[in-house]
Formats: C-alpha cells, sequence, structure tokens
C-alpha cells in the first residue's frame, strides 16, 4: 500500500519516459521486498511456534540468549548446523558454542532435526525483521479464512422474538383502547351532574384506573401477560440445564493465560501438542511446564507446586472446563486443522483471561448454527476439490459446512 | 417370489412349521414372559410396576432433573505428568504382536488407546495368516480384562508374594526327584530354550506337552510312514480335489487359518479372483455336520465306526485305478465314495486328503493314499513341518500313571489345564495331592491350578514379551501392549528365576534372536536395527530356512494299519456311537470364560451358551426324543453326562456329537456351570487320544432344558430370494446364472423394482460406502461377529436373554439349509433334511437408500447421510420399535436393558476393569435405544480425517469397516463406490452384470451391501443324483 502511494505521486511528478523507468525499477524493488517479507512472514510462524518459548527478538534473555543482531554474531552456517544439533556443535568441540554451554549450563537448547536450512534462514530472517522496525509492521497475521462470529446462541432467539413482538401488540392494543376510554368519557363527560371539568387529575387518573381494573380486557391482558412471561422464563430455564456456559472454576494452580498466551504470545500448539493431530488438545504434562520452568520463576508457589506434582509421582488435577456430553463425538484436528478455525472461535478470547472461562454455549443449536454459517476451508485441500467443483455448478453461493453433510447426524453422533 | 426351485430353511422347526416358529416368525419381538427376563423386578425396571409405581419414578426424576440442573457436576482432566513423545491422547497406537495359545498362531496388530488395549487386528505381513483372524483371536482382547483371575500369587488358598513363593519354590526342587513341566504346544524357541536352561539347572526335569484336541495319531502315522514324527504342512490351494474325512480344517485342526485362506483362493470365482473360473471340488466324510463339512460340495454323514473304513475303502478305489496294492480292510458302501475316488485318481498330483482321525492306523493309510495320489511335495510338505500341534498323547499317558504311582516329585503346569481337559482328569485330580510339589503357571483358579500348592499367575499375551514359530523359517514377536495390570509374572521368568537365571525373559529374548535368529537372516542390518525392525513388522520370513528330509514313504507298515483298521472298524455297527469335536467359539475350553465367545452362535448349529447332544431327526424320534429334551449319554466304564437334545440336519444317524470346551467348574463366571464336560468320554489307548467311542448308551432323562439357539431369530418373512446360487458349470456357461431378476407390473409392462420409485433418492456427492459380501468365501467362522463386537461395544446379553430372541451382534452369519427337492415334496424334503446342503450368509444392515426405517421413525432418529450411511442417533430415540418392525432385513436390534454397570449382566461390562476394553470412539447405548451397524462410521470418519489432514482424497480401500478387517478370506469387500480406484466398484463393474445381487430386490430398497452368488462345484445333473444318493442312503 504504502509503495502503491509513493508511486502515484511520482506519476504527477516526472514525464512519461522517466516515469516508465522508475516504475519498472519500483516494480523490481516491491517485488524483491514482497520476496523477503514473505521469508519473514514464515519465519515469524515457525519462531513463534518454536523459538519463542526460549528466545526473544531483542537482546533481553529469555531462557536462551537474545537472538538482536544474530546475524552479526555468527555466520548462516552456523546457525543451521547449531539449530539442528546443538549438542553435536558443542562436542565438535567449537569454541563460541562451548562459551554458550558453559554460560547456560545445564540447559541445552533443543535440536530441531525437521527444520529445513531454509526454514532457518526464514527465522533468521524474521529476527532481523523484527530487529529493524519499519517494515516488521507490514508482516500481518497469516491469512485466516474467513470464519463466522460465533453467534448469538439462545435456542430460543425465535420464541423471544415472538414474545416481543406479541407484548408490542398487546401495548398498542393498550394504548388504543386507553385513548377510546379517554375520548368516550369524555364525550359522555359534559352530560354527567359534576362536570368533567371540575374533577382533579389524581382523581380522575384514580376512577379510570379503577375502572381499568375492574375491566375484563385489561384484566385478561394482564393476566396473559404475566403467563407469557412466567412460561418464558420457564423454557429459557429448561433449555439452560446442562449448559455451563459462563462455567469458570478455580483450578488447582492458578495458571493464566493472559500472562502465557496473551503477553507472551505462547503458542497454543506448543502446550496443547495434539491440537492439530487428534481429537483431544491435551492438556499439558508436567514435562511440558517444565519445558520452560526448569528454569523461570521456579521460585513460585504456584510453579512449586508442579515440582512437588512430579516429585511425588502425583498427577495434576486440573478441573475440565469444556465438556462435551460423550453421546457426542468431536475433533479439534477436524476444526483446528483441516477447519482453520481459530481457537478463540469456540473458546473465546483465551488470551485475555486470566482464569479459563466456558465462553460458548457447547449446546448442539450453537454447532449447528456454525455449520450453518461456516465456510469450508477448501483452499489447497485436495479431499474438497471435487465438492467445491460440483457445488460451483449448482450454486453462487461458497460452499459452507452445511452442504457437505455437516448437519448429518452420524458426523459427531455414533 | 423364489429364485430357484430350492427350498431354503434355516432350522427343522421352520422346515416343518412348527407352532413354535410360526409364531415368532412374523414379529420382530418375541412376547417374552417377563419374568423369564433376565433382570429383576423393581420400581426402575418398568416390570410389575402399576400406576403408582410409575407415578412415584416420574416424581422422582423431575426432582432429580431439577437438583441436577443445579450445578454441573465437577469432571477432573488428568494428564500425564510425564508424557510419552509419541503417545497423544485421542489418537490410537498400534504393536505388532502374536497370539500363540495352545498353537493357535496368529501374527496380530493391537491398537492401543491411552495406554490400554481394546482391538486385535491381523498381521498383514504375514505370509501365513495374511492378515486373517479367527473369532478367537478377536475375543482375546477382552479376557484381557477379566476381573476373575488371579490379582497375585497364591500359596494354596492364601495370597502370597513373589518372594517367599520364590524362595520355597527353589528349595523345593532343589530337593531332585522327578520334575515335570507339562505344558499345552509351546510355540516359542525361546521359552524353549527357557525350559532347556531350567532342565540344566534341574537334570531330573522333562518337558511333557499335550494338546486338549491332540492331532498326535498323525505325527505317529507319520513316523511310521516316513520315519518323521512331524506334522507337514499342507497346501489346500495347489489342490483340485480335497477329500477329508472327518477333519475340520477350517474350523479346529491344526491350522484353520491358513488352511482356510488356502481353501478358499480355490473357492473364489469371477472377477473377485482374477476371472477364474474353476474351482477345487470338496468332499466331506464325517459324522456331525462340521463347518467344514458345511462348505463341502458332496457331504456324507458317516459313523465313527466307518471312518476307517472308508479312508480304507478309498485307497482301494485309488489304488485299483492307479495300481497300487490294495489292503485289506471291510469293504463299505456309502454315497459319494466311488465318485469321490474317481475324482481323487483323476486329479492325481493335485488332489488332498485328509483326515481327523487321531488313530495312527487310519493317518497310515491316509498317508499311503496321498502318497499314491503324488501329493507329497505339492499339496504335502513333509520338508516343512508345522509347530501347531506339539503334543504327545502316550507322553501325556505316561506321565499320568507316574502321578498315581508317585513317582513324580515335582509338576509345574504350564498354560495346562489337564485335570479339566484331559480324559484321565479325574485320575489326575487323585494323583495330584501325592506330588511333593505342584506348580501351575494358570492366570486363575482353574480346575488344575486350584490342586497345586502354589499358583504363579501368568501375564496375559498382551501384557508379555514371546515370540513364536509356527514353522521352520517363521518366526515372529510378541511385545507388551501394556503393563501388568496385576501383580502376574510370566511363566519364562518364573522358570529363569528357580534355574538361578536373570529372569528379566525380555533381555533373555533378544540374546536368543541375536545368536540364532539374527545370523540366519543375515540382511545386512546391526542387530538393534533387525531388532527394531523385527519388532515393528512382527513378523520375519526366512526364506532361505534349511528344509527338513522328506523321508521315503515305507510302503511295509500299510498293511499292519490295515489290519488295525480291520479290528476297530465296522462297516454296519449297530450301536449309537459318540464323537466329540471342538466349536470355533470356546474351543478346547481355555478361554471360556469369554462371553463374548460364549454368546457366538456356533456357524453350524446357531446355539450359544451351552454344549447339547446332536443328534439326527431319525435317531431323535427313535429315541422318542424332541428338541432340547434332557439325555443320558454313557460310555462303557464313563461317567454319564446329562445334556439337552439339538436335533441336528446333517448328523450321521445312530450317532451323537458333543462339544468339547464346556462344563467348566472353576474359569469364572461367564464358564462355570455352562454345558458338560465331555472330555472323559473321550477313548483312551496306549498311543492316542481318540474322540470317538462306540457302544454308547443313549436313554431319555426327565425334563428339558431350552438351548439358545439363534436360527430362527430374525426369519426375512418368507420371502426367499435371500439366497441365490447355482452349480459351476451352470456358472461357467452364463455368469448371471442362479441369479433371480424380480419384475413388478406397471402400465408399461413389467420392469425392474429399481426402475421405478416414489422417491427422490438421495444424492451422495462425496462418497458412497458400500460393501460386497461373497458367498463363495464366506465359511461361517464368524470372526466379523467378535470384530464387530469388539470395535462397537456391543453388549453380552446372556443365555436367557438369547432364548428371548434379544442378542445384540449387529453382525450375524445367517446359515441357510437347502435341498434339491421340490418344495411341494414334504417326503423328499424330510430325507432331504437327514443330509440338507448348507449356505452362510453374512447379514448386516443393508445401508438402503430407500429405508424402510427411516421412513416410520417418529423422531427421525433414523436418517440418511449423503455418504450413503443410514444412519442412527441413539440420543434421539425413544424406542418406538417401528424401525425394527418394517427392516426387511431383521438388523436392528433394541437394548431392552441397561447392558453396562449392570449386576443382572455380570459379563464383565460391569466392573471397571471389563470396561477398559471399550472402545472410546463408540457411544456405550442405554435402555430403551435401537441400534445397528453403523458401517462403522467411527472408522469412516477417521479415514476421512487423516486424508483430510492430508490435504488428499482418501486412497482406494483406505478405510475398513471391523468386520471386513478382521475375516480371513477378504469375502468381505468394503470400500467407496464413487472412487472408481477402489476394489469394490472394480469388482461391481465386472460383477454387476454376472453374481452381484441385493438381497430382496423385488421390494426396491436399493441397499448399498451387494452379494455374490454362491456356487457349488457339484455336477450339473445334481438333482437326480443327490436324491438317488439320499434315497440309497435312507434305505441303509
Amino acid at each position: 500500500m504504502h509503495t502503491d502511494f509513493i508511486g502515484f505521486s511520482l506519476i504527477k511528478m516526472y514525464s512519461r519516459s522517466v516515469i516508465k523507468a522508475l516504475l519498472i525499477v519500483l516494480i523490481a524493488l516491491f517485488s524483491s521486498y514482497q520476496s523477503v517479507a514473505q521469508d519473514a512472514a514464515k519465519g515469524k510462524e515457525l519462531f513463534s511456534t518454536l523459538c519463542q518459548q526460549c528466545h526473544s527478538v531483542t537482546d533481553e534473555k529469555v531462557i536462551g540468549p537474545g537472538l538482536k543482531g544474530i546475524k552479526g554474531r555468527r555466520d548462516e552456517a552456523w546457525i543451521i548446523k547449531w539449530v539442528k544439533n546443538p549438542q553435536a556443535v558443542i562436542s565438535s568441540g567449537d569454541a563460541y558454542a562451548t562459551a554458550l554451554y558453559a554460560k547456560f549450563q545445564p540447559l541445552v537448547m533443543q535440536s530441531f532435526p525437521d527444520l529445513s536450512d531454509d526454514d532457518i534462514k526464514n527465522i533468521i530472517a524474521h529476527v532481523e525483521a523484527s530487529a529493524a522496525p519499519a517494515p516488521a509492521a507490514a508482516a500481518g497475521p497469516a491469512g485466516a479464512p474467513a470464519v463466522a462470529a460465533p453467534a448469538s446462541d439462545s435456542p430460543s432467539g425465535l420464541f423471544t422474538a415472538v414474545l416481543v413482538a406479541l407484548l408490542i401488540v398487546m401495548v398498542l392494543v393498550l394504548v388504543v383502547l386507553l385513548t377510546l376510554v379517554t375520548i368516550l368519557s369524555k364525550a359522555v363527560g359534559p352530560t354527567g351532574e359534576d362536570g368533567g371539568q371540575t374533577k382533579s387529575f389524581s382523581d380522575r387518573l384514580k376512577t379510570s384506573l379503577s375502572a381499568a381494573a375492574s375491566n375484563n380486557i385489561v384484566r385478561s391482558i394482564v393476566l396473559w401477560l404475566f403467563v407469557f412471561v412466567v412460561a418464558k422464563q420457564t423454557f429459557d430455564g429448561l433449555y439452560s440445564v446442562g449448559v455451563s456456559q459462563g462455567y469458570a472454576p478455580k483450578q488447582p494452580i492458578a495458571f493464566s493465560h493472559k500472562l502465557h498466551a496473551g503477553q507472551y504470545q505462547v503458542n497454543c500448539n506448543y502446550c496443547h501438542t495434539s491440537v492439530y493431530k487428534g481429537k483431544i488438545a491435551t492438556i499439558p504434562s508436567a514435562n511440558i511446564c517444565m519445558n520452560c520452568h526448569g528454569e523461570i520463576k521456579r521460585e513460585s508457589p504456584e510453579i512449586q507446586k508442579i515440582y512437588k506434582a512430579i516429585e511425588t509421582d502425583t498427577p495434576i488435577e486440573w478441573v475440565r472446563v469444556h465438556n462435551l456430553p460423550d453421546l457426542a463425538y468431536f475433533n479439534h484436528a477436524q476444526h483446528t486443522n483441516v477447519g482453520q478455525v481459530q481457537c478463540q472461535t469456540c473458546h473465546g478470547e483465551i488470551e485475555k483471561m486470566e482464569v479459563v472461562e466456558q465462553r460458548s454455549s457447547l449446546t448442539m443449536g450453537w454447532c449447528i448454527d456454525c455449520h450453518r454459517k461456516t465456510e469450508v476451508a477448501t483452499k489447497d485441500n485436495a479431499y474438497y476439490d471435487k465438492l467445491v467443483a460440483l457445488h460451483k455448478k449448482g450454486s453462487k453461493e461458497p460452499l459452507r459446512v452445511a452442504n457437505i453433510g455437516g448437519l448429518e447426524c452420524s458426523k459427531c453422533h455414533y | 417370489m423364489e429364485s430357484t426351485n430350492k427350498r431354503y430353511w434355516r432350522g427343522l422347526e421352520e422346515l416343518r412349521n412348527d407352532e413354535s416358529f410360526v409364531k415368532n416368525a412374523y414379529k420382530e419381538f418375541s412376547d417374552t414372559d417377563i419374568n423369564k427376563s433376565t433382570e429383576s423386578g423393581s420400581i426402575v425396571d418398568g416390570i410389575g410396576s402399576d400406576r403408582r409405581d410409575f407415578l412415584k419414578v416420574l416424581g422422582f426424576g423431575m426432582a432429580a432433573v431439577t437438583l441436577a440442573a443445579c450445578e454441573t457436576p465437577v469432571h477432573k482432566a488428568i494428564p500425564y505428568l510425564n508424557k510419552p513423545e509419541s503417545t497423544f491422547p485421542g489418537i490410537a497406537d498400534y504393536y505388532a504382536s502374536t497370539y500363540s495359545e495352545g498353537g493357535d498362531y496368529i501374527p496380530v496388530l493391537v491398537k492401543t488407546r491411552e495406554g490400554r488395549p481394546i482391538k486385535i487386528e491381523g498381521n498383514s505381513s504375514s505370509s501365513l495368516t495374511k492378515g486373517g483372524t479367527s473369532a478367537r483371536v478377536q475375543a482375546s482382547v477382552l479376557s484381557l480384562y477379566d476381573n476373575d483371575k488371579l490379582k497375585g500369587p497364591k500359596k494354596g488358598e492364601a495370597d502370597s508374594e513373589w518372594g517367599t513363593i520364590d524362595q520355597e519354590i527353589q528349595a523345593q526342587l532343589q530337593r531332585g526327584g522327578a520334575i515335570r513341566i507339562v505344558s499345552s504346544t509351546l510355540l516359542s524357541p525361546s521359552t524353549k530354550s527357557v525350559i532347556a536352561a531350567f532342565i540344566a539347572k534341574y537334570p531330573t526335569a522333562t518337558h511333557i506337552q499335550y494338546d486338549a484336541n491332540s492331532v498326535s495319531g498323525l505325527v505317529q502315522a507319520n513316523q511310521t510312514s516316513f520315519g518323521q514324527a512331524v506334522i507337514p504342512s499342507y497346501d489346500f490351494s495347489k489342490a483340485k480335489t480335497i477329500v477329508s474325512i472327518g477333519a475340520d480344517f477350517l474350523g479346529s485342526w491344526i491350522a484353520p487359518l491358513e488352511y482356510t485362506d488356502q481353501y478358499i483362493t480355490t473357492r473364489k470365482v469371477g472377477a473377485n479372483a482374477g476371472n477364474k473360473k474353476e474351482m477345487s471340488r470338496h468332499y466331506q466324510f464325517e459324522t456331525g455336520l462340521s463347518m467344514t463339512g458345511s462348505n463341502a460340495d458332496y457331504r456324507t454323514p458317516i459313523k465313527p465306526s466307518q471312518e476307517g473304513l472308508v479312508v480304507g475303502a478309498l485307497y482301494n478305489k485309488v489304488a485299483a485305478k492307479l495300481g497300487g496294492s490294495p489292503i485289506s480292510t471291510a469293504s463299505i458302501d456309502v454315497p459319494y465314495l466311488d465318485k469321490a475316488a474317481n475324482e481323487l485318481a483323476a486329479s492325481r498330483g493335485a488332489a488332498l486328503v485328509v483326515s481327523g482321525s487321531n488313530d495312527p492306523n487310519v493317518q497310515v493309510i491316509v498317508n499311503a493314499l496321498n502318497n499314491l495320489l503324488g501329493s507329497y511335495g505339492v499339496t504335502i510338505d513333509l520338508t516343512r513341518p508345522v509347530n501347531y500341534r506339539q503334543g504327545s498323547d502316550a507322553a501325556m499317558n505316561e506321565f499320568i500313571n507316574d502321578a498315581k504311582a508317585g513317582r513324580v516329585q515335582s509338576v509345574i503346569f504350564y498354560a495346562a489345564n489337564p485335570v479339566y481337559d484331559h480324559p484321565r482328569g479325574a485320575e489326575l485330580k487323585e494323583a495330584l495331592p501325592k506330588v511333593g510339589l505342584s506348580v501351575s503357571f494358570a492366570d486363575r483358579s482353574d480346575e488344575t491350578a486350584s490342586l497345586c500348592k502354589y499358583i504363579c499367575p501368568a501375564s496375559h499375551y498382551l501384557e508379555s514379551w514371546d515370540d513364536a514359530s509356527p514353522k521352520a523359517g517363521y518366526y515372529s514377536l510378541t511385545q507388551p501392549t501394556i503393563n501388568t495390570i496385576f501383580k502376574t509374572r510370566q511363566p519364562q521368568s518364573s522358570l529363569l528365576k528357580w534355574a538361578g537365571l536373570n529372569p528379566n525373559y525380555d533381555a533373555f529374548i533378544k540374546s536368543y534372536w541375536r545368536t540364532t535368529i539374527y545370523p540366519q537372516a543375515g540382511n545386512g542390518l546391526a542387530f538393534d536395527q533387525f531388532w527394531i525392525q523385527s519388532l515393528h513388522d512382527g513378523v520375519i520370513e526366512l526364506k532361505n530356512a534349511p528344509a527338513a528330509a522328506a523321508g521315503t514313504f515305507n510302503a511295509g507298515a500299510v498293511a499292519t494299519a490295515a489290519a488295525g483298521i480291520a479290528q476297530r472298524y465296522k462297516p454296519n455297527a449297530s450301536g449309537f456311537e459318540l464323537a466329540l469335536y471342538e466349536k470355533i467359539g470356546v474351543g478346547t475350553g481355555a478361554m471360556a470364560n469369554n462371553p463374548w465367545l460364549q454368546e457366538l452362535p456356533d456357524p453350524v448349529s446357531k446355539a450359544c451358551w451351552d454344549n447339547y447332544a446332536c443328534l439326527s431327526q431319525k435317531t431323535a424320534s427313535e429315541l422318542g426324543v424332541q428338541q432340547f429334551d434332557l439325555v443320558t449319554v454313557e460310555v462303557a466304564g464313563k461317567p454319564a453326562v446329562e445334556l439337552p437334545v439339538l436335533v441336528q440336519p446333517g448328523q450321521a444317524d445312530g450317532t451323537v456329537s458333543i462339544a468339547i470346551g464346556y462344563g467348566r467348574e472353576k474359569a469364572g463366571k461367564s464358564a462355570n456351570g455352562v454345558g458338560k464336560n465331555v472330555y472323559p468320554l473321550a477313548t483312551v489307548s496306549a498311543n492316542a487320544l481318540l474322540f470317538t467311542a462306540m457302544d454308547v448308551k443313549i436313554t431319555k432323562a426327565s425334563g428339558s432344558r431350552t438351548i439358545a439357539q439363534t436360527q430362527t431369530h430374525d426369519t426375512v418373512m418368507g420371502r426367499r430370494a435371500v439366497i441365490q446360487e447355482t452349480v459351476l458349470a451352470a456358472y461357467k456357461k452364463d455368469p448371471k446364472a442362479g441369479r433371480y431378476f424380480p419384475k413388478v407390473v406397471t402400465s408399461e409392462g413389467p420392469v425392474a423394482p429399481n426402475d421405478i420409485s416414489l422417491w427422490k433418492g438421495y444424492e451422495k456427492p462425496n462418497h458412497s460406502w458400500g460393501m460386497i459380501i461373497d458367498l463363495n468365501s464366506c465359511t461361517g467362522c464368524a470372526a466379523c461377529v467378535i470384530g464387530c463386537q469388539a470395535e462397537n461395544n456391543i453388549p453380552v446379553v446372556g443365555r436367557q436373554e438369547v432364548i428371548n430372541r434379544r442378542e445384540m451382534h449387529w453382525i450375524r452369519i445367517d446359515r441357510y439349509y437347502s435341498s434339491d427337492a421340490e418344495p411341494e415334496d414334504r417326503k423328499g424334503l424330510e430325507i432331504a433334511s437327514s443330509n440338507p446342503e448348507v449356505v452362510f450368509q453374512p447379514m448386516l444392515c443393508q445401508h438402503c437408500s430407500n429405508a424402510p426405517c427411516e421412513t416410520v421413525c417418529p423422531v427421525l432418529a433414523t436418517t440418511h447421510s449423503t455418504e450413503g450411511l443410514n444412519q442412527m442417533a441413539y440420543n434421539r430415540c425413544v424406542g418406538t420399535r417401528y424401525c425394527a418392525n418394517n427392516c426387511p432385513y431383521k438388523v436392528r436390534r433394541f437394548n431392552w436393558f441397561k447392558y453396562f454397570d449392570n449386576d443382572n449382566f455380570d459379563y464383565h461390562y460391569n466392573n471397571d476393569l471389563g470396561k477398559m476394553v471399550i472402545n472410546p470412539d463408540v457411544t456405550v447405548r442405554s435402555r430403551g435405544v435401537i441400534e445397528k451397524c453403523s458401517f462403522c462410521v467411527q472408522r469412516i470418519q477417521e479415514g476421512k480425517l487423516t486424508a483430510k489432514k492430508e490435504r488428499r482424497r482418501p486412497k482406494p480401500d483406505e478405510i475398513q469397516v471391523a468386520c471386513a478387517q478382521a475375516c480371513p478370506t477378504g469375502g468381505i469387500i468394503f470400500g467407496d463406490m464413487n472412487d472408481p480406484e477402489s476394489t469394490i466398484s472394480k469388482l461391481l463393474k465386472e460383477e454387476n452384470e454376472a453374481r452381484a445381487f441385493q438381497v430382496l430386490e423385488e421390494i426396491n430398497v436399493r441397499p448399498q451391501i451387494s452379494y455374490l452368488t454362491k456356487i457349488r462345484n457339484k455336477d450339473e445333473e445334481a438333482k437326480p443324483v443327490a436324491a438317488a444318493a439320499h434315497a440309497e442312503h435312507h434305505a441303509e
């Protein structure tokens, strides 16, 4: 965007031939900048999943050293070798590595044999880019597909609407009736013995109210109103049986998602290890906590609880917050990995929660609602190619989950 | 509506139109007397409750719901402390292992979830079993969670500790005297090596192996004929003519799974077998109707006293054609004997004769016959002996004699329970107290172990390390898939410990493999890699293993054997005779406390939860007894046994067949008192143990006992185009032979039912899951039934509830009898019913595209999916049972009770241990809902998800349902009919115009399941021959 503006102003300032030449140069520059940005973006993704837990992009020490200016410190080949297998570099007797080891022991960096050379270069690019402040802003979050916002999910939505409509009608009827009564009484008033004008307003109100109270129509309206309100309350109450929206139990260890996921931006996947792999996201085992807390804040009483659990070999009994009934089958991987749904879509703004709370109702209506609205993440997934082609023939609407059988019973119940 | 003029029936009561049959035939649910129901009456049952009770329950329910709504119960989520890196909760892990119990050998893959084994699959890396499984191996996972097992070692009645026990046993072993290790067949070379090490430490020890269902007569015969005391490898796949005299080689004889695979390759035709149009021809001469006999083309019932003579006559007839010297045995005339002999002679070099007899004389003649036919080197391979049965009846006899005479100082029982399963068990029971030290490795305090001074419970095979070698060059490993649940220990570790060696058996196996098997493998890997590779694959097959010497045929022994036969066998013995047989479920009784196996209907009799006296209709009439009447069976000098009668078509007249494996007394809650123990009725001669007896007395006893028999449950309401079959010659001429093409009359003339419809139909844009079941490949082995039960958390309902027609199996195997007699020919049918043809038809939800069940559900609990599945939402079901009533295939099951956590159904699912077997991906159904086959939708969903995660379409045949995976013959083919590359699509493309038919096509429900016609290799003019043969047989 920024470059576009510059380009536009250039057009105004120079003659056409110069513009042409400059445009070419600009396009070249732009595209080269793009490719760098691409690398850094990839690197950022990798960095936040793999590196961020121990390293910062500044020179601040987290667990391992800060990485600012890493390229100046070591050459790329060395870094690649190191990241892939630090232990090997240390044992090869490399002076820098040995010094590093001496400084940080007993901790040794985890090895990442699965990372390709390009991956590591991308990460370095990201670190470098973060050090240079301006372009860092350009690297936006990886484009997530459009996902419908969690619906307001009162199962009795329609019911409420009907009730409100009825109420409005009744109020209107009341107003009309009252007006009629007033007009009629005015019409009748002057012929009366006392004369309408002599009566005070409060007296008139009293009489009209008592008249209204003794009026059958008004009485039945009030009665019906009462019945409707009670009925609505009862139905709402019944619908909420077993729905624990807002449930935020106290956990045995005061773990803060706000701190970890929010402030330190630890990727969800780092602790909930199988959230992209399988049915269960998994609650992290104590050894995952120890990856960082083996070093950080060891003395905190909350973290001491983890130490104690490990020492006494007693697992930590967390209180389960989100609990689907056994009759419904839910698989995280289908939603996070295949559907590319963000964690927050169902779990709410988890990165702002001090204590985890169930934000969504987790009712079947809520599930179905989302399945009706959500577009299928078909991009780059050959599984859906045929379905997309078929769908395009018959409809101009995007392919939604409901279109491919997302509302069928056996998708969740078996 | 008949496709052929054959009459099919599922039980004699149907053939005769008995009152009991007619009463129930047109009802989905029987009017069961609720007092006979398993659950005792109480308020909550709804049984015997009146209006007030109803209101009480209702009031309580309301209050409970209100209270429950106040606060959500607190659930705990407990993660690992230290999570293994490669294990994720919710994602299954598979481990290769091996099931080798009592000589049965099946390499398996064990599915574990959250660290507990929940399902067994076959290991397709094995060239012997090719990924097939049996009902027993499928059920073996439930035995792991058997609460009746011992929780730790015992000294006498008292619980003890391993340390104390080890010291005491070691001290007593060191006192010397004769030590005997008595075991069933052990396939493990490492275990043998452990025993050798033990014997090296205690030189007075000897190892005795015996088999409950013995074939040691065959081993002896091979010693006589070839000088090789071995069981050869058989190869049924190379045989064009197969004659079996009493060998149930598909069910219980030596290595049924291996033989099933070979046999079925000769039985498959058409697109399923590369457009082959040839079949082997199979003759069976046997006493009771076995599963193997049910699959035969020609079957002749014979008495046990005729067995030797049939073999002799067959030999003489073949010898006359091929120029061998005849033997002198009494001549015998039974149907099809000449025909079999002629065809055997004609297919010389591609023939195979097997006999299930344990009489060495009979087996010597069979050897001579096979030698004459040139079978050795083709269908029989003596150079590749098998280890499946290593028992020696003579050695076991001698042991019991020694024990009785007080010559045994110490005895160790290893996977052996001879007090129960040896005919001389009672004698051993008397003798055991005389033995100084008696130890049993049984996992429970069984009949033998309870008499022993020490019980050192063995771990289940899923908790153990072991290896197995079914034959030279074939090895496989067993690895633990769970920590030991109780304080159990592997027998090998115990033996090593007592021998003063390192008791670490996994280290022992590893070093055994390093020194013995690794050098042979020579595949260039370092040992550690080789070991990990072998553990991963489960099996290793060394093609270059040295062959054993074949031995030359000793013709001299034939005459002696013939003399032996002449002495024992009579052509026209008059008295009743007994034949014992083994069932595919309970087997020899070692796994009897497995409720899945107890409730598995026998493929032929369709009876479960009992053994019984099988009698032919003629014999039953002569004895004046009817179905379920109690009779007393007496063998001279043996205790009498009282059993209910089951009138079994195909049973030889004048004989009674009874299954072994029942009548356990100390196996556990599910097995104790179920049926009667008939091992004592077997005949023990010096050399061999014979499962037959002559001069048996059968008398009517008072009373009756109903047998839980499922054969007439779920009838198809008189519609008879269910089975479509033909003979091979007709099939060769016209691949559509035997098919029935129904027509519906419309204003435009007759059309095929599928051409018209009231319904718009469902589009299946994505997948269309379907199945083909090849009736030619189905042997009736029921591995699918148990595979389905394990996968889908199907409850066991117990004997009384099966009698109440409430069994829950999602897939059942319908067994139809038929004959060529005209349906109107009552006399002819009666004769035919004495030896009918049999066809097995697996029946499960057909996932109709026009499903009758869906339209009648008032609450839309059963609906259709866009993938061709007929879905069932349990939580929506209110239990009207309309769907079941409207199902033409009778495959919907109703939960009459809550079968889990209910002590009235004490079949492992009422305790926390037993429930560990439950598949967490499948809902446990509660009372009052209908359930049925879901096409393993949990597997479909999982398979699709795997594909989606990898951004691809599912590979052809990647997704498999439990029954198809369990099937040892590939008779069930499952796949996506929308995927042109899948096996099912390719097959259907060919077979739609040939053998593929849909059951009850005329009612136009358009199932997703097709069947392939049954083809018998009978002569085309079978009818007159069969009729003549029957008449001839009847005249005897």
